[in-house]
């Protein structure tokens, strides 16, 4: 029989855990995101010496596990003498590798940012020529042109990939658990050692991934209906029938 | 005054030479139609004359300005400032084969787009500018639609008025019914010659060659990458002088 008393017991924990899990989502998508804007817009460069490096990064961060990323940034940064130093130092920018919430939503940022990258550099790729041209034309620069043709098209396109990539993220995010932060997987696990109820911590943990999931799935469907609006079917325009 | 003028153009595609030096000088006003069989390089020369193709060798006045331009290393014709070649590109609208409308955005927002970004007209006045020409090509009531749900025609009309929201010297049409299914024709056609009525100056690249007929004051017809002839159109089609011209047209006029 299930026991309810396990999760009502442990229902703070759940809801910190809950509330953890959301912030290390939105926050590394919404970095994620800025920075891969740039970084996609270099990787699709014609030039070696800009697109090489941007590649060189997202497949790092592409081919191998996030879990292994975010050990090797928090157990393994700490390993040279040079960022002990700077820990010492009280240098506030490599403090944030010390802490375990820094080091999930660095490592997050970094792995959702590759894939946003690669999502939005084959967006930007399909930029159909005529619309390059037609820029062109009446005299764009070509910065004008990225940041009122090329990238707000590209985003666009880029929207159904994409919120695949923000679930993915989600989900991803359940391996903070393994670097001592109490997210929605941590909250289960201290559940079930506390009660040694593996189903009631992890049923409970699913239904509230499954929720954040649905919410997420919402916002995309209501971006998609507000941005994708000039690929879906026409409404009828007032007074006329053409 | 001399709104556009055009030198000795060439251009080639490898071995290919699709442009052999043609020239064109257009008046205010003027309305000078190219036609020519398909491979002709009439597209090239119009594409040329903005330099969406590079040109090997020519010059090109906008307006009485002469677009600088240098050798590269490479040997090939380069413009010699990027911002001069914008600043002219405002004075020669283009309007495209295939529309090439900015699909993201709305039929306003595509003829506000370069008035307000480029131009640096404020919102209001680009708001004005665009709901007059979109009146005046007839397509005001689909001010707020995206250019997929339109029909070839209409999209076409929207694409002349974001051309004519730029106020340009001169306009330039690239085959912009080519496209469109035949019943469509008729619509974009009514609305350049309303523009050639207006005194407009425009250089179309056509294959309708009753439009070239009834509204051209002069009419090119480009064969192998040469101007083989040009001149009025009562001239060229009444009298063609050359056996290719006669050929073409008695093909065309089926």
């Amino acid at each position: 029989m299930i026991d309810w008393s396990i999760i009502t017991d442990s229902l703070p924990q759940y809801a910190s855990g809950l509330w953890l899990t959301a912030q290390l989502t939105v926050l590394s998508l919404v970095a994620g995101l800025i920075l891969a804007i740039p970084l996609a817009v270099m990787r699709i460069s014609p030039r070696r010496a800009v697109s090489g490096p941007v590649w060189v990064f997202t497949y790092f961060f592409r081919g191998t596990p996030m879990l292994v990323q975010l050990l090797l940034i928090y157990y393994g940064l700490g390993q040279f003498e040079w960022i002990q130093a700077q820990w010492q130092a009280g240098n506030a920018f490599w403090l944030i590798f010390r802490e375990p919430y820094g080091c999930a939503l660095v490592t997050f940022t970094l792995n959702t940012c590759a894939y946003t990258t690669e999502i939005l550099a084959g967006a930007l790729r399909t930029t159909p020529h005529g619309e390059i041209e037609a820029a062109q034309a009446c005299g764009m620069s070509r910065l004008t042109m990225l940041r009122r043709i090329l990238i707000p098209g590209a985003l666009r396109r880029a929207l159904p990939a994409y919120s695949n990539e923000a679930i993915f993220m989600l989900h991803g995010t359940a391996i903070a658990s393994t670097v001592t932060l109490m997210d929605l997987t941590g909250a289960a696990r201290n559940a079930y050692s506390q009660h040694f109820a593996p189903f009631e911590a992890f049923i409970f943990a699913g239904l509230l991934y499954l929720t954040l999931t649905f919410a997420l799935v919402g916002l995309f469907r209501l971006a998609e209906r507000r941005y994708l609006a000039h690929l879906l079917p026409r409404k009828a325009i007032k007074g006329h029938t053409a | 005054m001399t709104q556009l003028t055009v030198e000795d153009l060439h251009k080639r595609y490898g071995d290919h030479e699709v442009l052999k030096g043609v020239s064109l000088s257009a008046e205010a006003g003027d309305v000078i139609s190219i036609i020519g069989s398909s491979g002709s390089g009439k597209s090239t020369f119009l594409r040329c004359i903005n330099f969406l193709e590079q040109p090997d060798a020519g010059r090109i006045h906008v307006a009485g300005e002469e677009i600088r331009l240098v050798r590269g290393g490479d040997g090939h014709l380069k413009v010699a400032d990027a911002k001069q070649l914008q600043r002219l590109r405002t004075r020669l609208a283009m309007v495209f084969q295939h529309f090439n409308l900015w699909a993201h955005m709305t039929v306003i927002e595509n003829v506000m787009e370069a008035p307000v970004h480029v131009l640096g007209l404020s919102k209001t006045e680009a708001r004005e500018r665009a709901e007059a020409y979109l009146d005046k090509v007839g397509i005001a009531q689909f001010r707020d639609a995206y250019p997929a749900h339109m029909s070839g025609g209409q999209q076409q009309r929207v694409a002349i008025a974001r051309a004519l929201a730029m106020e340009p010297a001169v306009l330039l049409f690239d085959e912009p019914t080519s496209a469109l299914d035949p019943e469509l024709v008729g619509e974009v056609l009514k609305v350049m010659r309303a523009l050639a009525d207006e005194g407009r100056t425009m250089v179309v690249v056509t294959h309708e060659m009753g439009f070239a007929r009834e509204v051209s004051s002069q009419v090119m017809f480009l064969h192998q990458g040469l101007a083989e002839e040009v001149g009025a159109p009562a001239e060229v089609f009444d009298h063609p002088r050359s056996e290719r011209l006669r050929q073409f047209l008695s093909g065309s006029l089926k």
